[in-house]
């Protein structure tokens, strides 16, 4: 499963990527949707909500499974991915392009905080045993 | 340590993605689960059901026997190869599991059940079957591979030479011999197929042969979503041994007309039935799954199966609700922080490659 080496990462299997004006957009990894399966649901938060870090804010579900998606970081909600929610199977074929929602940070240095690609592939590994 | 079955090493050859299944390391998906439950809708596929298992009852008078420990009617059984659903009951009426029956001679009938109960179904046979001059045979050399869908049949005569001419016009739930095979018009999908039992270090084999012919693997959970829309209980979720067959969708395999005693007969008929499975479709969006909460005008009741159905593009489910709530009632479900409305509806959902709905 790829780890692009640009994007942070969450234990909980989301990834980060920081953009140019200091928001965040979130996904899920694509070992997440691998672990999964076929996805046939998401529900993203509302934009305006405000979430405290490792608050569960959304929701991915497969046929297999549902699990919930938290925020990486603290912040407010300021775009949310409505052609996921149309089509949640576009998860399955670019985990990495199929955002799920993008938070404008409290703190621009809680990024920093998150997993790097490296140490995220030791914990994939690490929970593969 | 997992437990293998003969087909392991050819799963995972195919690119199967493995669980633990009950203890079993069993096919999830070979790929894409929904791709494989459209494969055996619309064409064919096979199923690993290596993990259940084939109990062998052979001796004196096995059909009075099997009359007191079931609850289906094996009288029903008069030709050879003749199988019959039925569930097996505790003296409380609730049941221990659920299993097919296949009429060999008057001397043996065949009886296939669950991998999960498997131990504690031949144990409570040898209970039950105590004083009596029979033997029960545990056949874990035998393997048992499923080959389902509308063209099922057809791969399967050709992957075993002879079979056409002895299965072609044998009907839905019988079975016959046929040289080393059981070869059993069964299965746990809706569609049509075969069920075969064959030497379990003929497996692989036959395995590779049947998808050198182009049938597809397909793993547990598909298995799931097409037993599901085909409206058929799954043991340890639609019923276990805390309900009754009654409240379970499964009337129909009850026989309560016969003079017959069986195990759980009487504390089926002093009991008060006043819960139903019943189907549901999700109105909204989202999925229903097992154990969320049916609220309906006459009281609440539980999800025991919900899943996604690919046939009909929406969530389904199977749930035991209180009767007196019928077919196109709306309901609604507990999920998560909101209240999600669903209709009741009579199941199957979908079989023989379309929806019922």
């Amino acid at each position: 499963m790829s780890i692009p080496a640009d994007l942070k990462y969450t234990a909980s299997h989301e990834w980060v990527k920081t953009n140019a004006d200091g928001t965040v957009t979130v996904g899920i990894t694509a070992h997440a949707q691998d672990l999964l399966g076929d996805m046939v649901f998401v529900e993203n938060p509302v934009v305006g909500r405000n979430l405290a870090a490792g608050e569960e804010c959304a929701v991915v579900e497969s046929v297999k499974a549902a699990s919930d998606v938290y925020a990486p970081i603290a912040g407010v909600v300021v775009a949310s991915n409505s052609d996921v929610e149309t089509s949640p199977e576009t998860i399955n074929q670019d985990a990495y392009a199929a955002w799920m929602f993008t938070i404008k940070p409290t703190n621009s240095a809680d990024v920093a905080g998150l997993m790097d690609a490296t140490a995220y592939q030791a914990l994939v590994e690490s929970e593969a045993h | 340590m997992l437990k293998q079955t003969p087909l392991n090493a050819a799963h995972r050859d195919m690119g199967a993605k493995m669980v633990d299944f009950g203890g079993w390391d069993m096919p999830v998906n070979y790929g894409s689960q929904i791709e494989e439950h459209h494969q055996v809708r619309n064409d064919v596929g096979m199923f690993d059901v290596c993990h259940m298992l084939v109990v062998d009852v052979r001796g004196d008078d096995v059909r009075g026997f099997l009359r007191g420990l079931v609850a289906n009617n094996v009288d029903k059984l008069t030709v050879s190869g003749k199988a019959l659903y039925s569930c097996m009951l505790n003296p409380e009426g609730s049941v221990i599991d659920d299993l097919i029956i296949y009429f060999m001679t008057e001397d043996w009938f065949r009886i296939v059940v669950n991998a999960g109960t498997a131990d504690k179904d031949v144990a409570w046979m040898q209970q039950q079957a105590a004083g009596r001059a029979l033997t029960i045979t545990p056949r874990r050399d035998l393997a048992m591979i499923a080959v389902q869908g509308p063209q099922a049949r057809a791969k399967v005569w050709q992957a075993i030479p002879g079979s056409q001419a002895v299965t072609e016009l044998m009907k839905p739930f019988n079975a016959v011999e046929f040289q080393q095979y059981y070869i059993a018009r069964t299965g746990y999908t809706g569609e049509d197929g075969f069920e075969i039992m064959l030497p379990v270090d003929e497996a692989d084999a036959m395995w590779r042969t049947l998808a050198g012919l182009g049938v597809k693997p397909i793993g547990l959970g598909a298995r799931d979503t097409l037993r599901l829309e085909a409206g058929m209980n799954l043991y340890g979720q639609d019923m276990d041994e805390t309900t009754n067959p009654l409240e379970s969708g499964l009337s129909w395999t009850v026989d309560l007309k016969s003079e017959r005693d069986f195990i759980g007969k009487s504390a089926l008929q002093s009991r008060d039935i006043d819960l139903q499975l019943v189907g549901l479709l999700l109105l909204d969006k989202g999925v229903l799954r097992a154990h969320q909460v049916v609220n309906t005008k006459h009281g609440a009741g539980e999800i025991t199966s919900g899943t996604f159905s690919p046939t009909l593009q929406q969530s389904i489910a199977l749930a035991r609700i209180p009767l007196g709530i019928a077919p196109g009632s709306e309901v609604t479900v507990t999920v998560r922080d909101k209240q999600l409305k669903a209709k009741v509806v009579s199941y199957p959902f979908a079989r023989n490659g379309h929806s019922l709905i």
